[in-house]
């Protein structure tokens, strides 16, 4: 698949390529979504803002320039912003791609950093020469004022010009504790929603915060995605609880909504509200709880997303998919065209799919 | 005296370090709520906080579209989400106040930055944390301070009155598209204050004629805890 090098959420061109409950495959405009979702249904968004997480500054002890890129938290506490996960990078900026950029200077434990107006300290190294937990300096005000303003978007070589934060954030985007962008919800406007509810198909949310996609090292990488902190929120679960017992469908919009969905779940059943962190993987064994169809960025083949989508068809339509994605030209990445992958055992099916003309090349 | 009447919730205020904005971070702070105010001078703004133990103080311009999501961010990050936003900061425009023909472009646009477009974009940014905190049965609400000039033509206001009168009309649109979501959006004229804004305005206005702006603070404060009640709680 091609990059989506231009940063626009919803571009008029913008495809969906729908893999429905029998495996197959049809091609639509990603702007009528909510036609592929039936009356009953309940697509649940992650509604987390996204932090300029990418900090710019050196490292005192050796004077050298680094990116610092926020990753984790173990909370989603607006009070306690203090202690991060964190990836270094060398000199250079998003220009380069992640993979390229210059290794950071040797980090130790009790480095201290100067982020522009924030400082703060390598508290210990996480297991690999550029991933450390740091913690800021100063009060909570100070920190969130600090952020704010020197903080920039975490980019990716593949869109040039520089992020804007309201660039990356969705249009229901609240507290702010994403780093990079739940970028299936760049889908979402206030015209969809609008839709939604005059055909009858729930709107819920969850704040999840989304980690980043990418460290530059394949090892790290590979260990992704880290734990993420999430907050599921009362009304969400009377929502999913009412759908369900409607035979509804419960829709994520994002793989981060499946995360939180599914580690919720399994915690304690029935669902409960409240504050968690979604430590586990999904993929091909994961039997899924609650979640019965997903809406995604289109992943490229061995990421972790990608490995996510496995939990919802069998690695035959999978393939099946990639090859129309690229045989079609959709476009990857966060910017790019999306996928709706419907379960085999959904308890239902939307009409407005099954008549759809499905492509059987 | 500190109240709880408006125990935890969660309320912005821009323009909070003077005039009726300052009013009402102090009675929303005596009444309970968790207030973050914004305001441009750094000094006026932990001065204020300082003032009011609690209450979050955020330097940033709203009439600025960079400074629009550094402020966002600190208002749902300090609060933990959004409840209500009140837009209070406003301009004149020129001052003296100028007859309309008089009124240089750049002026008007000053006026509409602060007034009309500022208001917006911290709107818009902050749409997601109030229409969640609608979702999960909070009075989320937005309240546009606006003035007897949005409908009077009073002569020499034109840059004043014609943001605020935009202003009041697009309260009147947004409360139309926003109520299914379960926001609210209102536009209130508080009445001539004495304040600095209105000093400039009219400095040989004897300020014994004009209302306090703790009343009006007071007034604001009513129409808060009656959403409350009505959108909120009895929902």
């Amino acid at each position: 698949m091609k990059a989506a090098t231009l940063p626009l959420q919803r571009p008029r061109d913008a495809k969906l390529l729908v893999v429905d409950a029998a495996g197959r495959l049809h091609h639509a405009e990603r702007a009528r979504l909510a036609e592929y979702l039936c009356p009953g249904d309940l697509l649940v968004a992650n509604d987390a803002a996204t932090l300029p997480a990418s900090l710019t500054g050196l490292h005192l002890r050796s004077a050298a320039t680094i990116e610092v890129r926020l990753a984790g938290r173990s909370t989603l506490a607006g009070d306690d912003v203090r202690a991060f996960r964190a990836i270094v990078l060398g000199t250079g900026d998003h220009r380069t791609r992640t993979e390229d950029r210059a290794a950071p200077p040797l980090l130790r434990a009790g480095d201290a950093l100067a982020l522009g107006p924030l400082r703060a300290t390598v508290m210990r190294m996480l297991g690999h020469p550029r991933m450390i937990e740091l913690r800021f300096q100063g009060s909570t005000h100070a920190v969130w004022a600090g952020i704010a303003r020197h903080g920039r978007p975490i980019q990716y070589a593949h869109v040039e010009s520089p992020l804007a934060l309201w660039g990356v954030w969705t249009r229901i985007a609240a507290r702010p504790v994403a780093f990079e962008p739940p970028s299936a919800g760049f889908v979402l406007d206030w015209q969809l929603l609008r839709t939604l509810r005059e055909r009858d198909v729930g709107f819920a949310t969850l704040t999840h915060a989304a980690g980043i996609s990418s460290t530059g090292d394949a090892a790290l990488d590979a260990c992704m995605p880290f734990d993420e902190a999430y907050h599921l929120p009362e009304a969400t679960v009377q929502a999913i609880t009412r759908t369900q017992a409607d035979g509804g469908r419960i829709v994520a919009l994002g793989t981060t909504v499946v995360r939180a969905l599914e580690h919720a779940a399994s915690v304690q059943q029935p669902l409960c509200s409240g504050d968690g962190l979604a430590d586990q993987r999904i993929g091909a064994q994961t039997r899924l709880r609650v979640v019965d169809g997903i809406v995604s960025g289109t992943h490229e083949i061995g990421s972790s997303h990608h490995e996510l989508l496995r939990a919802f068809a069998n690695e035959a339509v999978l393939k099946r998919a990639d090859a129309a994605l690229q045989r079609h030209g959709y476009r990857t990445h966060e910017f790019g065209d999306s996928v709706l992958i419907e379960r085999p055992a959904s308890p239902r099916r939307c009409a407005a799919v099954m008549s759809l003309v499905f492509d059987s090349s | 005296m500190k109240t709880d009447r408006l125990n935890a919730l969660r309320i912005a205020v821009t323009g909070g370090t003077s005039g009726l904005g300052l009013a009402l971070v102090r009675a929303l702070h005596a009444s309970g709520a968790q207030v973050a105010f914004v305001a441009r001078d750094a000094q006026r703004v932990a001065q204020t906080a300082r003032a009011f133990p609690g209450c979050q103080g955020i330097v940033g311009d709203i009439a600025h579209k960079d400074d629009t999501h550094r402020i966002a961010l600190q208002i749902s990050a300090v609060l933990g989400g959004l409840d209500v936003l009140v837009n209070n900061a406003s301009s004149l425009g020129p001052v003296p106040l100028a007859l309309l023909a008089d009124t240089d472009c750049e002026d008007l646009e000053a006026a509409l930055a602060t007034n009309l477009v500022g208001p917006f974009r911290l709107t818009k940014a902050l749409l997601g944390a109030l229409a969640a905190a609608a979702r999960e049965g909070r009075p989320a609400r937005v309240i546009n301070i606006v003035s007897d000039a949005a409908v009077t033509p009073y002569a020499r206001w034109g840059a004043y009155s014609a943001s605020k009168a935009a202003l009041l009309q697009m309260s009147r649109i947004w409360d139309e598209e926003l109520r299914e979501h379960g926001v609210r959006v209102s536009a209130i004229d508080p009445g001539d204050m004495d304040t600095p804004l209105h000093a400039l305005a009219a400095p040989d206005a004897d300020p014994a004629t004009l209302k306090r702006p703790e009343t009006a603070a007071r007034e604001i404060i009513a129409v808060i805890e009656a959403a409350r009640v009505s959108e909120g709680e009895a929902a």
